[in-house]
């Protein structure tokens, strides 16, 4: 059967925003099927707004803001959220600093009380911020020491960008970490943490007004920061020079061919590029349909599975990935030969309709997929407006999507795929050392 | 939420929460059996099995059956666990008849094309391989071969190399007549749905089937192999220790009042007591938990804790001290409380989304339960008094039963001391 083109369906409106007379927006996604809520601040800060010879400071202030405040003693914050019901955690994004729980939507005002408390009333002793400094190096050992995969591409996020932020890790170089202080974090949560630099997110089982009572009672009473600026930050200079690495290491199985584009994103972007940017990658790297499965693993035999996509999410910018794990007996030169060929296709002959139709309905349905769970409709919201979309914008996605013609994909893969501005990355077992089949074990009784 | 059970006229029985707020239906299914019906020699072939059943199916080639799928943006997967075989599909409103009719032809007529066995074969081998370098899994695994020795579920549910290599398409049909029929069937339906709707659909996916599973008898673990320590080294900067002993069945009077206790000990995310003294007063790791898992020939209690290899050993003394003091009956009255509050609290919120509170309603009428349970958990985790909590840590948390499996490259002097530490205090 062949899919029937999609049509342009008309923006759907769930979304209410408003502003406190201090600055903070509020965006209300109602949905009542659950007596529950979700309730998110997202920080307009991130990992780039940090200074460049302290990475990972606004992770590491996340982690803190766990801790005291003049009303919460002892790290007791998520005990007694939990002691709610609730569940809670937090993330740090190069652009975003996120706190979210899920709640009883009676307890709703309780949180957001909380919440505001910890905005501006945040104590640190040296002693806890010691001991969490300490947490965070055992993160980052999980998160990266354990992994050449996640090694590797650090490396390579750290070699796509010349001078741009983004190129340092969110959770901080080991070094970097080492030498984190309470006052450079205080010094940076008074510098951000105010509500003109926070959007208040919450969806579920409530209504606008309410919201807005419980917003006014709460974050309303809190001063602005009246010297927060729009951020600007370091930006790329022109890139001349193809990037490429390697990493070989014993506990790789299977060599492993990446690669990174530097590209708009959806705030950057000129009106319908990213959304052909989102479509060209669905066609290329989504699951075994893509072009990419089909030419390395269908008919080439050369790899165990081949994909990409595209991250348009950034305030400053975005990124195109590939991703390929060779079979045994195949070398990433023929791997690599096989990515740009079908990246040289899709430049020269552009996509089929047919490709374009099912990509838009596969995104399409994706977006009404994450309508269902309101934990990812917050999210979708949170994310878009704090690099700088509107509601407008995030609602009339699927009709943005609807309207990309083969044309624009093809013009933006000869555009945007462009090797000066990609970092290639292969990761290599060493051969030399052993299997791990030959690893000692020791048994004790 | 209401929550309608269904026969279809050709007597599937499922359970309907019917709701027309988004376009979208949610569907689970389990079949009981799992990977620990793996015939020995052939671990693996439930999980290689999840993977092949969207590789071509009727007249449809592998590459025909996806394309297909992804036209009607059709989200179909399936998992094998050690109990069972699991299916799910999100499908939207205007392509239901299509997901069904995908559905049917996935269970009913898988084709196990010999090229799209082996290229899953490979694939499966890719993982199996990147997996035995994963410490985490490595020390989750060899945790089960310690302790569940001489049981199905000490063999590796996704197979080894050698297992994987030896799964012929012949052993993946044997494996799907004898795992999917009517009687050991299990399904849940959340979304915009009618009850006549999902009768008919049901009848469409699962009539053809037959009637009874050929299921091998598995008999219960009995007692986990206590004090049980392995090391495996690997050489890594960041060990990791699985740890774990023997819990409460399903079906037990205390099943709760030890759920009550695993949130208090390691369940509880910043509540826990391993949080706080691991993480929290130490900065030892960056996680520590602890869960129960209510296996059908075994309830367990499983942690986990990542740590730097110096570290291992003072991280598992704090470890083997906190249980070692709830066995011993210190335990609050407050700290009851809190936990019960948090678990009556948060249930609720499993019952926000489709596809979560239909797998909520499948794992419950696998467990054997009827709808109603929703409606009597809380007061079943009201109903759990401190002396309850402390019957249950002194029967389950005797630190002389914890079977501990290390990977990595840990401190091995401290190691010895800890084991031999954790035995003395139980003296």
């Amino acid at each position: 059967m062949l899919a029937p083109a999609p049509q342009t369906p008309a923006p759907e409106r769930r979304g209410t925003q408003f502003k406190l007379a201090n600055g903070m927006d509020v965006v209300v996604i109602p949905d009542h099927r659950a007596p529950v809520v979700t309730h998110m601040v997202w920080y307009r800060v991130g990992a780039a707004d940090g200074p460049a010879n302290r990475s990972g400071l606004a992770h590491f202030l996340e982690h803190l803001m766990f801790k005291s405040t003049d009303k919460i003693v002892d790290g007791a914050f998520p005990k007694i959220v939990m002691e709610l019901g609730g569940q809670l955690n937090a993330f740090t994004g190069q652009d975003v600093t996120v706190y979210h729980e899920r709640i009883a939507k009676e307890l709703l005002g309780a949180m957001m009380e909380m919440e505001a408390d910890r905005m501006i009333n945040l104590r640190l002793t040296e002693d806890e911020v010691a001991t969490e400094r300490q947490v965070i190096i055992e993160e980052r050992s999980s998160r990266y020491d354990n992994s050449p995969n996640a090694r590797l591409s650090e490396q390579m996020n750290a070699a796509l960008y010349l001078a741009h932020p983004y190129r340092l890790p969110v959770i901080g170089w080991a070094h970097d970490i080492a030498k984190l202080s309470r006052a450079e974090a205080l010094d940076f949560y008074k510098r951000y943490y105010a509500p003109n630099n926070a959007i208040l997110v919450v969806s579920g089982d409530v209504t606008p007004d309410e919201v807005r009572r419980l917003a006014v009672e709460t974050y309303g009473k809190i001063a602005p920061n009246p010297s927060l600026d729009t951020r600007t930050r370091v930006q790329e200079p022109p890139h001349e020079v193809v990037r490429r690495m390697s990493l070989s290491d014993k506990r790789v199985a299977h060599a492993t061919f990446n690669r990174a584009y530097l590209t708009p994103s959806y705030a950057t972007a000129v009106p319908g590029v990213a959304e052909a940017l989102h479509i060209l990658m669905t066609i290329v790297g989504d699951g075994s349909t893509g072009r990419l499965f089909r030419r390395l693993v269908h008919e080439g035999k050369l790899a165990a599975s081949a994909g990409g996509g595209f991250s348009g999410g950034g305030y400053d910018s975005g990124t195109v990935f590939v991703q390929v794990v060779a079979l045994p007996h195949c070398t990433l030169a023929s791997v690599e030969a096989g990515v740009d060929a079908v990246l040289d296709e899709v430049r020269r002959d552009g996509v089929s309709e047919l490709e374009l139709n099912r990509a838009k309905r596969l995104l399409r349905a994706a977006y009404t997929f994450e309508s269902d769970e309101q934990e990812k409709l917050a999210e979708r919201y949170g994310r878009a407006l704090s690099v700088g979309r509107t509601i407008a914008d995030i609602e009339a996605w699927p009709s943005a999507i609807a309207q990309v013609t083969a044309a624009d994909v093809m013009a933006a893969a000869n555009t945007h795929l462009d090797a000066r501005r990609s970092v290639t990355g292969l990761l290599l077992p060493e051969t030399a050392v052993g299997r791990v089949g030959q690893n000692a074990k020791v048994q004790s009784p | 939420m209401r929550i309608q059970p269904i026969r279809s006229r050709g007597g599937i029985d499922a359970w309907l929460v019917e709701d027309h707020a988004v376009p979208v239906l949610a569907l689970r299914f389990a079949f009981e059996g799992g990977s620990a019906q793996d015939p020995v020699g052939k671990e693996g072939v439930a999980n290689f099995l999840t993977q092949m059943l969207a590789e071509g199916a009727g007249e449809l080639t592998a590459t025909a059956f996806q394309e297909r799928v992804k036209d009607i943006a059709l989200r179909i997967g399936f998992r094998a666990g050690r109990d069972a075989f699991f299916g799910n599909i999100e499908v939207l409103t205007e392509s239901r008849a299509e997901g069904a009719a995908l559905l049917r032809l996935a269970l009913m007529g898988p084709r196990f094309d010999a090229e799209a066995v082996e290229r899953t074969r490979q694939r499966l081998k890719v993982g199996i391989a990147r997996a035995i370098r994963e410490p985490a899994r490595v020390a989750a695994a060899e945790w089960d071969t310690v302790a569940f020795a001489g049981h199905a579920y000490a063999r590796p549910a996704a197979g080894t190399l050698a297992s994987v290599d030896c799964i012929m398409a012949d052993d993946l049909e044997f494996f799907r007549r004898r795992i999917f029929a009517k009687q050991t069937l299990k399904v849940t339906a959340v979304g915009d749905i009618t009850p006549d709707e999902l009768g008919q659909l049901l009848d469409e996916v699962f009539g053809g089937l037959p009637e009874g599973a050929q299921l091998a008898p598995l008999g219960d673990v009995g007692l986990l192999p206590a004090g049980q320590r392995s090391i495996i080294e690997m050489d890594v900067p960041q060990s990791v220790a699985v740890f774990g002993m023997n819990a409460i069945a399903r079906k037990d009077p205390d099943y709760m009042a030890s759920v009550v206790l695993n949130f208090i000990a390691g369940g509880g995310s910043f509540s826990s007591r391993l949080m706080e003294e691991v993480r929290v007063k130490r900065g030892l790791t960056y996680g520590v938990s602890t869960t129960i898992a209510p296996l059908r020939c075994a309830s367990v209690l499983k942690g986990r804790v990542t740590t730097r290899n110096h570290l291992v050993g003072t991280s598992l003394e704090v470890i083997g001290a906190e249980f070692s003091k709830m066995a011993d009956g210190d335990i609050g009255n407050d700290e009851v409380a809190k936990a019960k509050r948090c678990l009556i609290g948060s249930y609720p919120l499993s019952f926000d989304a489709s596809g979560k509170i239909a797998t909520h309603l499948l794992s419950l009428g696998l467990d054997g339960f009827g709808p109603d349970y929703i409606d009597n958990r809380n007061a079943m985790v009201a109903a759990v008094t401190l002396d309850d909590v402390k019957r249950v840590a002194a029967r389950m948390l005797r630190p002389e039963s914890l079977i501990v499996t290390i990977v990595g490259k840990p401190t091995l002097s401290t190691i010895t001391d800890t084991a031999a530490r954790i035995e003395t205090s139980a003296a």
